[in-house]
């Protein structure tokens, strides 16, 4: 059997190098294709000091998205990225008829941090994930990737990427300890009212911290991030 | 041979992907071009290897090993060396002093043992405490062609981001060891006195300041900044 070395060669704003190994086109393993297929999709906080709530990870065919840039923030997004609670967001997720499978990571990414969510589903044609966990000491922001294609894994090939720092456009980045809900404030997370200015999702701006003049700021350089804050690596294991 | 498949991703990220089938045989020559991309930052001498798949240089959320260490806090990349022929890693030297920002330097044609099929790159950022540019276990593509990634700047997370400009470039020693543009300051108190994540991380950017014979640093906040991506590398496989 031919083996896929695929490499992405990233253009623009690009994060991390980004490699397949041994991938192979669908229509090479179509007299052995299983009939579900099970991914092992590990999560690894890249921030310095940024934890990261537990991220919830959605499979799904093109017609689910779990945010736009440009776009409104879901109310389940909201919650995810301001308080780092994913549950209305993969309740929104599972109501979706393009979803095929959610999961949420058990726990927060501590900086350095790593988890392992493994799932399993029907074989289908298409396949995309989508992930998402909030950057828990700043106001909205949260890691995240949209529709990354699985297309054409084999049994066996891995791939991995780093995810950028959205803003999900729903509270001001005031910093102030009382609206980050992480270690660096303690504060509150979930806050219905939208007061950004623009109520749309944005790559993040980063955080500007005490130490870079912004006094009232709960947050100081530790806390200041810069893109890829996250890596996922996803191998298709059956 | 079959190649495919442009595909957007990340919506801001824009990754074209370039997948290419081959035999799993390797034997090509290839050369790694490394452009310097930053505005006010020079890489020490890099490391470009090519090693087995299961080799990693760093890895992103693991602590850095000791010759890891020695390269991103002092550019000395003899101890990655001595770990790399272990491995029976084929080694190429890139730049042979500081690179500066702008700066492109090519290695000569690699040629590669059979089994060393990832290549990997290193090579510390200065003026940074441990800060260093690089790539991790990409894999060659076999077909001939040119091939492009960017990279993004990591922190070793060994050494305190203290931002002085001490001379201190031994493991363990704190500060800068040296500032090759002569643009830095002096007198700074001192930025970071610990590390939040004592693994390899993506670096959150120093943060400078704009006094340059006093204040907590010595690097100037508007020159010794980046965004990532901080290189970019141009591999030619022959």
């Amino acid at each position: 059997m031919n083996k896929f070395t695929g490499l992405k060669a990233p253009l623009g704003l690009t994060l991390i190098a980004l490699t397949l190994h041994g991938c192979g086109m669908s229509s090479s393993d179509s007299a052995t294709t299983p009939a579900e297929k099970t991914y092992e999709i590990t999560l690894t906080n890249m921030t310095a000091n940024q934890p990261i709530s537990p991220v919830a990870v959605v499979l799904h065919t093109s017609g689910y998205q779990g945010w736009s840039t440009g776009l409104a923030a879901s109310a389940g997004l909201e919650k995810l990225a301001e308080a780092g609670d994913n549950t209305t967001f993969l309740s929104e997720a599972d109501a979706s008829a393009d979803v095929l499978k959610t999961a949420s990571a058990t726990g927060a990414l501590a900086p350095g941090g790593s988890e392992t969510v493994i799932t399993t589903l029907a074989d289908s044609g298409s396949l995309l994930i989508s992930a998402a966990g909030m950057l828990v000491n700043t106001n909205d922001a949260f890691a995240g990737v949209d529709g990354l294609s699985l297309n054409g894994m084999t049994v066996g090939a891995s791939m991995q990427i780093g995810v950028a720092a959205y803003d999900a456009g729903t509270e001001a980045n005031t910093e102030t300890a009382v609206t980050i809900p992480g270690p660096a404030g303690g504060g509150t997370g979930f806050d219905v009212n939208r007061d950004d200015g623009q109520n749309f999702v944005t790559v993040h701006r980063g955080v500007v911290t005490s130490s870079d003049g912004l006094t009232t700021s709960a947050l100081d350089q530790s806390h200041r991030f810069d893109n890829p804050v996250m890596k996922i690596s996803v191998k298709r294991t059956n | 041979m079959k190649k495919n498949a442009l595909r957007k991703n990340m919506l801001f990220v824009g990754v074209a992907v370039s997948a290419l089938f081959s035999v799993n045989s390797f034997a090509q020559t290839f050369t790694v071009k490394v452009d310097n991309l930053t505005n006010g930052i020079y890489f020490t001498p890099m490391l470009v290897a090519a090693h087995p798949d299961t080799t990693h240089i760093f890895q992103p959320g693991q602590a850095a090993s000791a010759s890891l260490r020695a390269m991103a806090e002092g550019g000395d990349i003899s101890g990655l060396t001595t770990d790399l022929g272990v491995v029976n890693a084929t080694i190429s030297a890139a730049n042979l002093s500081p690179m500066a920002p702008g700066g492109t330097v090519t290695t000569a044609t690699i040629t590669p043992a059979t089994a060393n099929t990832h290549l990997s790159i290193v090579g510390m950022m200065l003026p940074t405490n441990d800060g260093f540019v690089g790539m991790d276990d990409v894999e060659i593509p076999a077909a001939a062609g040119v091939y492009t990634y960017y990279l993004s700047a990591y922190d070793a997370g060994t050494e305190a981001n203290d931002e002085l400009i001490t001379g201190g470039g031994a493991p363990g020693v704190a500060g800068i060891p040296g500032c090759p543009a002569a643009n830095c300051g002096t007198g700074g108190a001192g930025v970071a006195t610990a590390d939040s994540n004592t693994t390899v991380h993506v670096h959150r950017g120093t943060l400078g300041d704009a006094n340059s014979t006093g204040g907590l640093s010595d690097l100037d906040l508007t020159v010794h900044r980046w965004l990532n991506p901080v290189a970019r590398v141009t591999l030619t496989v022959n």
